[in-house]
């Protein structure tokens, strides 16, 4: 097989995620989005490890704990949404604007 | 690297690549474009189950197990309890996407064009020997508990400090602090959400 067909579609992958993170309101779909950008990089990481037949399979169990990783990550991140949502009653990330810098008055 | 086909006569392994391929695509296109929200998640599992069928036909038989098991299993249905424990809406959601749309398909479309340049140039005469399988549950074993059983075990406290982390983050409120806008009802089914998220 090609490299060049797993290499360009995790781009493209990693860049639908990019998308997802920048358009999404929502918080929840925002966790989506990342998990869509994880997962093209395990797949490059993938392609990589098996092209270069790496003895020690670097690419694979860095994939492995890519996985467990991106486990935990949605673990923590659900509890924090939940909390904000708890908190402020709303998980649209451009209404939490709490911390902005004030406005300056003209 | 060497014995590689030409681009216009396709291996079957390189013609089931692509067509899972633009399944993948199209659902990862959906999952971060549909306006209703459940729906999502479920084009995600579609997404990422693609990805399983492209690790085993890139011969990582170990890695897509695990795909299917920890994100089809239990990553989608923790997203899938958030979105239910946030109350999200059943049905389109006309605010699913937020403002800065068309600065997002700009910044994600540059990208794409820069990457896709990029990789295809170079990696065009690359090839992938799958002939011999270099993904087996055995050989992946070995070299886990082998060579990255440091890694290993550090990540195993990760989890372990990521569980506790969760379980902090959702417990209920002393009665002393301030809790302005909490509410017995909610704060009661918040809470067991992410004590299953930490458990992974």
């Amino acid at each position: 097989m090609h490299l060049v067909y797993p290499a360009v579609l995790s781009a493209l992958l990693f860049c639908v995620g990019l998308y997802g993170v920048l358009a999404r309101r929502n918080a929840i779909l925002v966790l989506m989005a990342v998990e869509l950008m994880l997962a093209a990089v395990g797949l490059n990481l993938v392609a990589f490890d098996v092209w270069l037949r790496d003895v020690t399979h670097a690419g694979q169990v860095l994939t492995l704990f890519l996985i467990a990783l991106a486990a935990a990550e949605i673990g923590i991140g659900l509890a924090i949404v939940l909390l904000v949502h708890r908190r402020r009653g709303t998980v649209a990330v451009d209404r939490l604007t709490e911390l902005r810098e004030k406005k300056p008055v003209t | 690297m060497s014995g590689g086909n030409g681009y216009l006569s396709p291996s079957g392994q390189e013609i089931v690549f692509v067509l899972t391929g633009l399944v993948v695509l199209g659902a990862a296109v959906l999952c971060v474009t549909t306006k209703q929200l459940v729906h999502a998640a479920l084009w995600l599992v579609v997404a990422l189950g693609g990805l399983a069928v492209q690790y085993l036909l890139l011969t990582a038989e170990f890695v897509a197990w695990v795909q299917v098991l920890i994100y089809l299993g239990s990553v989608v249905v923790l997203l899938l309890f958030g979105l239910m424990l946030t109350k999200a809406p059943i049905g389109p959601s006309a605010e699913a996407d937020s403002g800065n749309r068309p600065v997002a398909l700009v910044v994600a479309l540059a990208a794409a064009g820069t990457l896709v340049t990029l990789v295809a140039d170079a990696f065009r005469t690359a090839w992938i020997d799958l002939d011999t399988p270099h993904g087996e549950s055995g050989p992946i074993g070995d070299s886990l508990f082998r060579v990255w059983v440091l890694p290993f075990e550090a990540l195993s406290v990760l989890l372990l400090a990521a569980l506790v982390g969760a379980i902090v983050l959702s417990r209920k409120d002393t009665p002393d602090a301030p809790d302005p806008a909490g509410t017995p009802g909610t704060t009661g089914t918040t809470g067991t959400g992410p004590a299953k998220g930490g458990g992974r």
